[in-house]
C-alpha cells in the first residue's frame, strides 16, 4: 500500500490547504495483500516526470533511475506501476506485486491495466475530492467553533453591568473583530467605594488571546483591592504574568483608580494607548510610562494623578479605533480621536459619535480589523451634590488676580461663609490666581486662568487652573521671615503658605499640560481664632 | 500697570505713611519713595498706616518684609496701625507682627511719642 504524502500531493498541484486524502492502489502477491509502509515520494524525485509523460504501465525492475522512491517500491516487493492520471494530473499509483503465475506480466495485461487505470482515475479523483472537502468543512467548522470559545470567555469576562457612580455617566463599548482580539476591560469594586478601571490588549488572535486575557483580569482582580496604588498591581500583574504567558505574546494595559466623590484619579500605563480628558473645550492625553505586561519580569510602572471635574470627560480606548484602515490603508487615527472627542457629547452620545465617525471614514464594506472597546466617564457638573455655580476665564495679565477674586466673591457671597471666613477665601483666591498668571502661564496674556466655582452640600470649591503642567506645584513651606529680615533670602515666597492657611483644605493636581489648585472652604464653619 | 503714591506725613518724631489702597506689585515705588522720605527726614519711627489699605497679596507682604529689613539695618522701628481684622491676621500668621509693633490706630501709635 502506498500513500501519497502531503510533499507529493503538492508536487503535483493539489493545495497544501487539502487535508490528507491518501491514494491507494490494490497491490496483490499471491493472492495476498502487499503489507507496506507509506512510501514518501519528493517532489524532485525523477520518476514523478516518468510517470507524468504518460508511458503507461512501468515494470519498476526495468528503470534505470536514481530514484528514491523506486528503491522503496522495490522494497517494497512492487513489480508493475500503473499511473492514475486525471486531467494531466498525477493523482495516484496501481502497485502490482507479482503475478500469481509467477510470470512476467503481458502485453494484454498491461493494456487490461492500462483500461482499467484510464477507468478507474475519474472516479479515484471523485472520491478524493470528496474527502478534501470533508477535511475543509471539518477544518471549517473547527476554526469556528475555536472562534465560538474565544468569543465565550472574552464575553465571559467582560463585564456584565457598568457600577453605578452617583453624579457619573459611564458608558462602555466593545466589538470584537472577526478573528477575536484580545481586548477586555473593567470595573474593580475597591475600599472606600473607590473604583479600579481596567482597559487592555493581549496581542494576537483567538483562543491563546482570549485566555490571556481571562488570566490578566483574574490576577487584576484579586491584586487591585489589595494593593490599591496602580503603580504596584501592574508590577504584581507583570511579574505573575511574565512567568506564565506563552513565548512572543504580551499585554498592554491602563490601570486606573478613581475616587468618584473628588474625582481624584490615579493611574499606571503599561505601554497602552493613552486615555484622552476632556476638560471645557481642552482635550490633553494622560501620560505615564510602562513596558506591556508579561513581557519582562521586574518592571517599574510610573504612576501619576489627575482628577475629573464637574463636566471632564475620560476616554479610556483600544487601538481598534484609531488604527482601523480606510480603503487607502489611510489611519484613523489618535489626533483624529481627539479631535472628535473636543466636539462630541459624553457617554453613549460620544461612543456613537466616534463609531459613525469611522464608519463615514472606512466607508460600507470595510471588515473590521482588531477588536474595538471604548469606555468613557463623565462627571455630571453637579457631580455627587456638586453643584456648578460659575465658571470663567481672565487672561493672564498681572492686576487679573483681583479680578479673579472679585468674581468669585461675587458668586460665593451668598453661601453663608462667616466674614472672616470670606476674607481668607478672597486672600487665597487672588494668590491662587496670581500663581496661575505669574508661574504657570509666565504672564502669557493668551493663555486663560480658568476659574470654577461650585459647592457641595459641605464644602465651596474653587478651582483654578493654568496651563503650566509637567511639574508639581511645590509643598507649601512655612517661610523663614529671620532670614529673609536679616537679607539672607530673598523677601518674596509667601503666596503657597499664604493659600494653606487661609483655606480649609488645599488640593493640587498637575498633569502633562496643567496644573489644578482647589481651595476647599468648608460651609457653615465659624473661623476659629489663630 | 499703574503705580500709586503713598503719601508721607511727620508727626510726634515719626515719619507716617498712608499706604495706597492696593498694596502688590504697584505699590513698590510708593512704598520705597515713602520710607526714602522718611530716611532723608530722620524719622526713628516710620508708621504704616493700613487704614486706607483694601487689598494686600504676597507681594506687598513682600515688600513689607523688605522696607521692614532695611529699616532694621538702618535702626529705624517700623510701626503698623489701622489693619483691618483680616490683615491683622495675615501680619500673625506671616509673624510680620512679631518684628513690628502693631496699633488699632495712627493716635495710639504715636501716643507717647517715637
Amino acid at each position: 500500500m502506498l500513500t501519497l504524502t502531503k510533499t507529493f500531493r503538492r508536487a503535483i498541484g493539489r493545495g497544501a490547504t487539502t487535508a490528507p486524502a491518501p491514494t491507494t492502489a490494490a497491490t496483490t502477491a499471491r493472492g495476498r495483500a502487499l503489507e507496506t509502509p507509506p512510501i514518501d515520494i519528493a517532489p524532485n524525485d525523477p520518476i514523478l516526470a516518468y510517470f507524468h509523460a504518460g508511458s503507461g504501465a512501468v515494470a519498476i525492475d526495468e528503470l534505470q533511475l536514481d530514484s528514491p522512491a523506486v528503491a522503496a517500491l522495490r522494497a517494497a516487493g512492487v513489480k508493475l506501476v500503473v499511473p492514475l492520471i486525471s486531467q494531466g494530473e498525477l493523482i495516484g499509483l496501481l502497485n502490482l506485486g507479482h503475478r500469481l503465475s509467477d510470470q512476467d506480466y503481458s502485453t494484454d495485461d498491461r493494456r487490461l491495466l492500462e483500461k482499467l487505470a484510464a477507468q478507474a482515475s475519474p472516479a479515484v479523483r471523485v472520491a478524493q475530492l470528496v474527502r478534501e472537502q470533508e477535511a475543509e468543512v471539518r477544518a471549517r467548522e473547527r476554526i469556528e467553533q475555536e472562534l465560538r470559545v474565544a468569543q465565550l470567555i472574552q464575553q465571559q469576562f467582560l463585564p456584565k453591568t457598568l457600577p453605578d457612580l452617583p453624579g457619573w455617566q459611564i458608558a462602555a463599548f466593545y466589538r470584537a473583530a472577526a478573528e477575536v482580539g484580545g481586548d477586555f476591560y473593567d470595573f474593580i469594586a475597591l475600599p472606600e467605594g473607590k473604583v479600579g478601571l481596567v482597559v487592555g490588549d493581549v496581542t494576537g488572535h483567538g483562543v491563546p488571546a482570549a485566555l490571556v486575557m481571562a488570566t490578566t483580569r483574574s490576577v487584576l482582580r484579586s491584586e487591585a483591592p489589595r494593593l490599591i496604588a496602580p503603580s504596584a498591581v501592574l508590577e504584581r500583574v507583570n511579574d505573575f504574568l511574565h512567568d506564565d504567558i506563552p513565548a512572543n505574546m504580551f499585554v498592554t494595559c491602563l490601570y486606573a483608580v478613581l475616587d468618584p466623590r473628588s474625582g481624584a484619579l490615579t493611574y499606571a500605563n503599561a505601554g497602552h494607548d493613552l486615555p484622552f480628558v476632556r476638560r471645557g473645550a481642552v482635550v490633553e492625553e494622560l501620560r505615564a510610562t510602562g513596558m506591556p505586561l508579561g513581557a519582562m519580569p521586574g518592571m517599574r510602572y510610573q504612576e501619576k494623578e489627575s482628577v475629573l471635574g464637574p463636566g471632564d470627560v475620560i476616554l479610556l480606548h483600544s487601538d481598534g479605533l484609531a488604527e482601523a484602515h480606510d480603503t487607502s490603508r489611510a489611519m484613523f487615527g489618535f489626533p483624529r480621536m481627539r479631535g472628535l472627542m473636543g466636539t462630541l457629547g459624553s457617554g453613549h452620545e460620544l461612543i456613537d459619535g466616534l463609531m459613525d465617525a469611522l464608519h463615514a471614514f472606512t466607508g460600507p464594506a470595510w471588515q473590521q480589523e482588531d477588536d474595538i472597546t471604548l469606555v468613557t466617564l463623565a462627571r455630571s457638573a453637579g457631580a455627587h451634590g456638586e453643584r456648578l455655580i460659575v465658571e470663567f476665564e481672565e487672561a493672564s495679565i498681572v492686576g487679573n488676580e483681583r479680578r479673579v477674586m472679585e468674581r468669585v466673591a461675587a458668586a460665593a457671597q451668598d453661601l453663608g461663609l462667616e466674614p472672616k471666613r470670606f476674607e481668607r477665601l478672597k486672600t487665597a483666591v487672588s494668590e491662587a490666581a496670581m500663581n496661575a498668571i505669574e508661574h504657570g502661564n509666565h504672564g502669557d496674556a493668551s493663555l486663560p486662568v480658568q476659574v470654577q466655582v461650585s459647592t457641595t452640600e459641605h464644602e465651596l470649591i474653587v478651582r483654578i487652573v493654568d496651563n503650566g503642567g509637567g511639574k508639581e506645584i511645590p509643598e507649601p513651606e512655612t517661610p523663614d521671615i529671620e532670614a529673609k529680615l536679616a537679607g539672607l533670602q530673598k523677601p518674596r515666597g509667601w503666596g503657597l503658605f499664604l493659600i494653606k492657611n487661609m483655606v480649609d483644605d488645599l488640593r493640587t493636581h498637575t498633569t502633562e499640560t496643567h496644573h489644578t489648585i482647589e481651595l476647599v472652604m468648608r460651609l457653615g464653619e465659624k473661623g476659629a481664632e489663630e | 500697570m499703574t503705580t500709586a503714591e503713598s503719601a508721607v506725613r511727620f508727626r510726634d518724631g515719626a515719619a507716617v505713611v498712608d499706604l495706597p489702597a492696593q498694596i502688590d506689585s504697584t505699590a513698590e515705588a510708593a512704598l520705597n519713595d515713602a520710607y526714602a522720605a522718611a530716611a532723608a527726614h530722620g524719622s526713628k519711627t516710620v508708621l504704616l498706616n493700613f487704614a486706607g489699605v483694601e487689598f494686600l497679596s504676597s507681594t506687598g507682604i513682600a515688600l513689607i518684609v523688605g522696607l521692614l529689613a532695611h529699616a532694621r539695618k538702618d535702626g529705624r522701628a517700623i510701626r503698623a496701625s489701622g489693619l483691618s481684622d483680616h490683615y491683622k491676621e495675615i501680619f500673625e500668621i506671616t509673624r510680620l507682627a512679631d518684628f513690628m509693633a502693631i496699633f488699632a490706630d495712627e493716635n495710639s501709635a504715636l501716643k507717647g511719642g517715637a
